[in-house]
């Protein structure tokens, strides 16, 4: 662990804006190339924020490779809901992060290499990071048609789209990635981005869709490998460094002290789902009989603000279906957890020979 | 010009998103990004509220434009007195986000949308650029601003710079680096700490909050609860064979990756009752006209969760063998603690028993759930000393008991003889052996 440590500060020496190390003046266009060890995205996210945090960006700048295991990473003001089936993601095993940066939903997989480009403000150069990208990729395989779009999406064959970009900005430092698609399982990512239910009206960024298509469709002989090594290469090349690829390891909290803090806060609900702009639900139940109710609910910071459920009123009273309503409010928008014990708390009583009990599983799978 | 001291002028410093970008990136020809007619206005998160002090560089919202999400920071120390737009609104680009007072012992004349946000002063010839609040903090230290270097746009002095100048000259600690935490690396990892109590905090304060959701569910389905005519019955069990049974069968259980501990038992042993006594299964309607004998076991167990007491039931007992008990368990207990059970576990109870000698005690008095008519609860267990049948003293291993059961259906005899037959099966375990259906 010791030499770890030693590495880490060797690595970041002269780099840190922390108070033991001091600020060295590098040559302009040095560049430090890393590759995360990591395939956890709330790791490899944490990882991104521990940088940003930690590393001074002024004089140099960092180039972070990463991939993880299947997630789906909604943008910083995007919706899980509208974005992402969560109980099809929960059942597959994947998890679902938000991360800083604006833009919207990607599916990540071992396939799918991200890329981040962490600059000074000054020197926050979107299209130069993608025009490095699309050099490395003709360079490897010349017949490849690859271009950078006007809304920073790289295409092959000027419609399939390999690449999505989103960036973050603050005061001092700034950090663009992006995507690479080299050989993500695109099944596995139609099974889960679509919506968890139906009927949210919300104003937070929507994802646009497009078709997608990996490399190695088109290069069916480019190696994940040999891939890294190009984009390595053209780095250099393009930012006038001489950077080998470094790998580092996120969970290391002695080498990377502080970490762990990032990665609670990341994989945390409150950021999560917390965050979510405000949204409201608007639905018909459909019941027995063929019957139906209408439902609107008001989400805000995840948790139900309102809820009025509209029954008819020969099935059940209106204020039993009031009852169900009043239960809801100030818990998580989940049909898990506190909603549905205080739906089955509230059935406890059902006098209704089990209609309030339909009504009452209707809404809660109506809540993502 | 003099200004009355204590006084504080509201100034129309004005922040606009495109000004602020403009001012702030000093990138050239190059703008991060295009706020042109295709993007018609940034997206609004906030951190401050009207009254917030601020000092220069805070952070005062979170914006999103074009795929960037970016950290707007205050460029004054002041208070804000007005936010424009409310949260997960959308800002119009070119308008004022917020308003900010600052205190006037300099007054600056300001225009809104001024492309320059400083003054300048002549210092033996040298213009030296620098911001009010800037120019103040090196008044208040004593530093001549012509002897700082600034590292702002075209030499422009900024907080920092006089911070840096500051610590250079004393030695003093720089004012802590965005990221606090940082620590010079363990030597060894610190050794984890047992579970404590949340420490308790004193506000002298009464505090008033509703009760909403789950809780305000509890007190309905509590008050009907208690209107159900309850007796209680206590008794003691003596587990010492089955303590012995469990231990020769905890690593068998465990290899198959499934955690034992004495509910399994317990809940088989209340199943295996049921069926001599199917009215502690049972339902009464609301007007107590009609009893359902319910024909699954589905028993409930109370569970203490960090959202409150959750009772998850395990269907169809009468079906399940001690390990598949033991299983199910395993699987609502992992739920629980993550607060993700489903309706579906928590509904369609017919019996429970509730393990609150597992944090403490020894007999309560339970309270029915509806529409339920029995409920147990056990203590823990406890090692005493008792008498064998040759007159010894022994170690025991005493649990108590506490039944309560719906008077309204349920005689005392029938609650006792129940109990008894559940004591003789933990009694004696090889006599489940022989009555396992």
């Amino acid at each position: 662990m010791m030499s770890n440590v030693r590495r880490m500060v060797s690595l970041f020496k002269g780099v840190c804006r922390t108070r033991t190390c001091p600020v060295h003046t590098w040559t302009s266009g040095a560049g430090l190339v890393l590759q995360s060890r990591s395939t956890d995205v709330f790791q490899n996210l944490a990882l991104e924020d521990w940088i940003e945090a930690n590393v001074d960006l002024r004089q140099r700048g960092v180039l972070l490779l990463w991939r993880n295991r299947p997630a789906v990473v909604i943008g910083r003001h995007q919706n899980p809901w509208t974005e992402c089936d969560l109980q099809a993601a929960t059942k597959a095993g994947i998890h679902v992060a938000r991360r800083r940066s604006g833009g919207g939903t990607v599916f990540h997989d071992l396939g799918n290499l991200n890329l981040t480009f962490f600059t000074s403000k000054k020197n926050y150069d979107r299209r130069r990071n993608l025009k490095m990208i699309t050099d490395a990729l003709r360079r490897v395989r010349p017949e490849l048609d690859v271009q950078a779009t006007d809304r920073l999406d790289i295409v092959l064959n000027g419609h399939l789209k390999i690449s999505g970009t989103a960036s973050r900005l603050r005061r001092d430092s700034s950090y663009h990635h992006c995507t690479l698609l080299h050989s993500a399982d695109r099944s596995a990512l139609s099974a889960v981005l679509r919506p968890s239910t139906s009927g949210i009206h919300s104003n937070a960024t929507p994802s646009v869709p497009s078709p997608v298509a990996n490399l190695v469709d088109h290069a069916p002989t480019l190696q994940w490998e040999e891939l890294l090594e190009a984009l390595v290469d053209q780095y250099n090349e393009e930012f006038g460094c001489t950077s080998a690829l470094t790998s580092i390891d996120p969970s290391d909290e002695a080498s990377f002290p502080g970490i762990g803090l990032f990665v609670s806060e990341l994989s945390s609900w409150e950021w999560t789902f917390g965050k979510t702009p405000k949204f409201s639900v608007r639905t018909v139940l459909d019941l027995s009989e063929h019957r139906s109710a209408q439902l609107h609910l008001e989400v805000k910071n995840g948790l139900v603000a309102s809820c009025q459920v509209l029954v008819p009123p020969d099935w059940i009273p209106q204020s039993l279906a009031d009852q169900l309503s009043q239960v809801l409010v100030g818990e998580r928008f989940c049909r898990h957890g506190a909603a549905a014990a205080a739906v089955s708390t509230l059935l406890r009583l059902d006098g209704t020979g089990g209609r309030l009990e339909e009504l009452s599983k209707a809404v809660l799978r109506a809540m993502g | 010009m003099k200004v009355p001291v204590g006084s504080s002028c509201l100034k129309d410093l004005r922040m606009s998103p495109l000004l602020w970008i403009h001012v702030s990136l000093a990138c050239g020809s190059t703008c991060p990004w295009s706020v042109g007619p295709h993007v018609p206005g940034l997206c609004l998160c906030r951190y401050v509220k009207e009254g917030d002090k601020v000092s220069q560089f805070d952070s005062i919202c979170e914006v999103q434009s074009d795929k960037a999400s970016v950290t707007i920071t205050s460029r004054y120390d002041g208070v804000i007195r007005k936010l424009y737009y409310d949260v997960d609104a959308t800002a119009l680009v070119g308008k004022p986000l917020v308003d900010i007072e600052t205190e006037a012992s300099d007054v600056v004349e300001t225009p809104a949308m001024a492309r320059e946000e400083h003054t300048h002063q002549e210092i033996k010839g040298h213009k030296t650029q620098a911001t009010p609040a800037v120019r103040r903090l090196a008044m208040e230290n004593n530093i001549k601003l012509s002897e700082v270097v600034g590292s702002g746009k075209d030499g422009r002095i900024l907080k920092e710079d006089i911070l840096n100048f500051l610590s250079k000259q004393t030695g003093a600690i720089l004012p802590p680096a965005p990221f606090q935490d940082i620590r010079t690396p363990p030597t060894a990892p610190p050794p984890s700490a047992a579970p404590s109590p949340p420490a308790p905090v004193f506000t002298g304060k009464d505090r008033m909050e509703p009760l909403k959701g789950f809780h305000r569910a509890m007190v309905k389905t509590m008050t009907a609860a208690l209107q159900i005519p309850h007796f209680g019955y206590c008794d003691e069990v003596d587990l010492s064979q089955l303590v012995q049974l469990r231990s020769d069968l905890k690593s068998t259980s465990e290899g198959r990756g499934v955690k034992l501990s004495y509910m399994p038992f317990f809940i088989k042993a209340a199943s295996l009752g049921l069926l001599h006594f199917p009215i502690l299964n049972a339902s009464v309607d609301e007007g107590c006209q009609n009893i359902t004998y319910k024909a699954s076991h589905n028993v409930g167990v109370a569970m203490d969760t960090s959202q409150g007491l959750l009772v998850p039931n395990v269907k169809n007992v009468q079906l399940l063998s001690v390990f598949d008990i033991a299983q199910e368990l395993n699987r609502l207990q992992t739920l629980g603690a993550a607060g993700q059970l489903g309706a579906a576990d928590l509904s369609g109870g017919t019996f429970t028993l509730s393990n609150i000698g597992s944090i403490g005690g020894t007999y309560a008095k339970p309270v029915i759930l509806p529409p339920e008519v029995a409920i147990g609860a056990l203590g823990k267990i406890q090692v005493l000393p008792r008498f064998d049948p040759s007159g010894q003293v022994v170690r025991a291993h005493i649990m108590a008991v506490s039944w309560s059961a719906d008077h309204r259906i349920i005689d005392g005899a029938t609650m006792c003889r129940f109990s008894n037959l559940w004591k003789d099966y933990l009694e004696n375990p090889a006599r489940m052996v022989l009555d396992l259906k």
